[in-house]
């Protein structure tokens, strides 16, 4: 069992950028595509995901000990999912309207596979201050690359901004970015962006290595 | 293998771990949900009767307020005051002076996915359906659920023919559902592509609740009217 060595900011950190979810690992697909048509419903759904995420890591990471490993997955989906019940009231209770456009979703945090990902591969092997970290920075990553697809898609699909008009009548809407398959057009527009600031990032160091090689030769 | 790496193995746990951790988690997690459930309540059944309301009024867009009243066993109807929750309600409506506009009365029946609730105002005047509101619907996000979105849907319900027989206690011709572009008479209800199930359910919940609802509603208006 490998523990991570970072330091705990490191480890919040990482999820917000370096390991993002969804740019960089490419985890929980479904909810990312369905629910990000508006701004408020991505960043509703970003945050009930980092909640359930938090939670999970901060139980799973405080029972290690206790759990036996031949019933930790089954172990995991169950106190995975009584958060995810307890989201359900709370938005429930917070607005309806809310709860009736995320709809579906909301019961299938459940089965996001970043958050059972998260507490196999990190929750069960580090410390319990670690892993909420770690649960922050990934909630956090997740519920900003939620953002970023949700409001790309609001402001070309209705021309608007967590429902506020943002251009003239004569704006034609892209009415394509608030179906499905603008979903698939803005996450492939974000994952070209991020693997080209890598790249570049890469090669700049690269260059930089060789360069530095030459000059001590 | 040697039998050091055989002894620095850790022995599987006993069937009493196992059981200790699932029951004690199992019972932790059901503890969590029942305090969470009995906190919530009251708030979400404030929303869900605010909700309520708003659709009333939104599918008699003429009512300014609104009564509960609900059906007796001799067929009448009698005021319920108070928010009155359950089975055998209608709404009625009231413009500004007072006058009986309208009745908004929920239904619900099977989707494709889950039940559909919905609520939809009843126009005796017009003898027609002049809105409808789904409450309730868990219908496939981006198909089914077109049921609340789609106007050429939605047009169906600015009138929708449910007008009785003479004698008032029948409806003349049952809500049916028809393909998409079928529509020919005003009690018919235009299908969505692609959502059959789903606008095929409303129509048949529509027809169900006004088949019952209608001619109680017709041969008991007075029971409705304030008093001025």
């Amino acid at each position: 069992m490998a523990a991570s060595t970072k330091s705990s900011t490191d480890e919040f950190i990482k999820g917000l950028w370096k390991e993002n979810p969804v740019f960089v690992q490419v985890l929980g697909m479904c909810p990312v595509l369905a629910v990000s048509n508006t701004a408020m419903n991505a960043l509703a759904m970003g945050l009930a995901t980092a909640f359930v995420l938090i939670m999970s890591n901060v139980v799973v990471s405080s029972l290690r000990s206790f759990i036996p490993k031949q019933v930790r997955i089954a172990t995991y989906i169950l106190i995975i999912a009584t958060f995810v019940t307890v989201v359900d009231y709370l938005i429930q209770a917070v607005s309806l309207d809310l709860y009736k456009a995320l709809g579906a979703f909301i019961s299938l945090i459940v089965v996001n596979c970043l958050i059972l990902g998260r507490a196999e591969a990190f929750a069960s092997k580090n410390t319990v201050a670690r892993s909420m970290m770690d649960g922050l920075g990934m909630g956090i990553g997740f519920a900003f690359a939620l953002f970023c697809l949700g409001a790309v898609r609001e402001i070309l699909g209705s021309g608007s901004l967590f429902g506020a008009q943002l251009f003239h009548d004569s704006f034609q809407n892209w009415v394509v970015m608030i179906l499905p398959s603008g979903g698939f057009f803005t996450l492939a527009a974000w994952l070209l962006l991020f693997n080209w600031l890598e790249q570049r990032k890469a090669k700049k160091e690269k260059t930089d290595a060789l360069s530095l090689t030459k000059e001590t030769a | 293998m040697s039998s050091t790496e055989l002894a620095s193995r850790p022995a599987p746990p006993s069937a009493w771990h196992m059981y200790r951790a699932m029951v004690g988690v199992g019972v932790f997690c059901g503890l969590l949900i029942v305090s969470v459930f009995q906190v919530t309540r009251p708030i979400i059944e404030h929303n869900k009767a605010e909700a309520l309301k708003k659709a009333i009024f939104h599918v008699l867009p003429d009512a300014s307020t609104s009564g509960t009243y609900r059906l007796n066993d001799a067929g009448g109807f009698e005021i319920l005051e108070g928010e009155g929750i359950g089975e055998q309600l209608v709404y009625a409506g009231y413009d500004e002076k007072q006058e009986l506009v309208g009745l908004a009365v929920q239904a619900q029946g099977m989707g494709y996915q889950d039940v559909i609730g919905l609520i939809y105002g009843y126009s005796f005047a017009e003898d027609a359906i002049v809105g409808v509101q789904v409450l309730e619907s868990k219908e496939t996000p981006g198909l089914g659920d077109k049921i609340e979105t789609d106007p050429a849907f939605l047009e169906n319900f600015e009138r929708l023919d449910v007008s009785l027989v003479d004698d008032l206690s029948e409806m003349a011709n049952p809500i049916v559902p028809v393909k998409h572009g079928a529509k020919t008479n005003p009690w018919e209800v235009d299908g969505i592509t692609g959502a059959t199930i789903s606008s095929v359910a409303i129509a048949e919940i529509l027809n169900r609740s006004a088949q019952y609802w209608t001619p109680r509603i017709r041969n008991h208006l007075d029971d409705f009217r304030r008093e001025e």
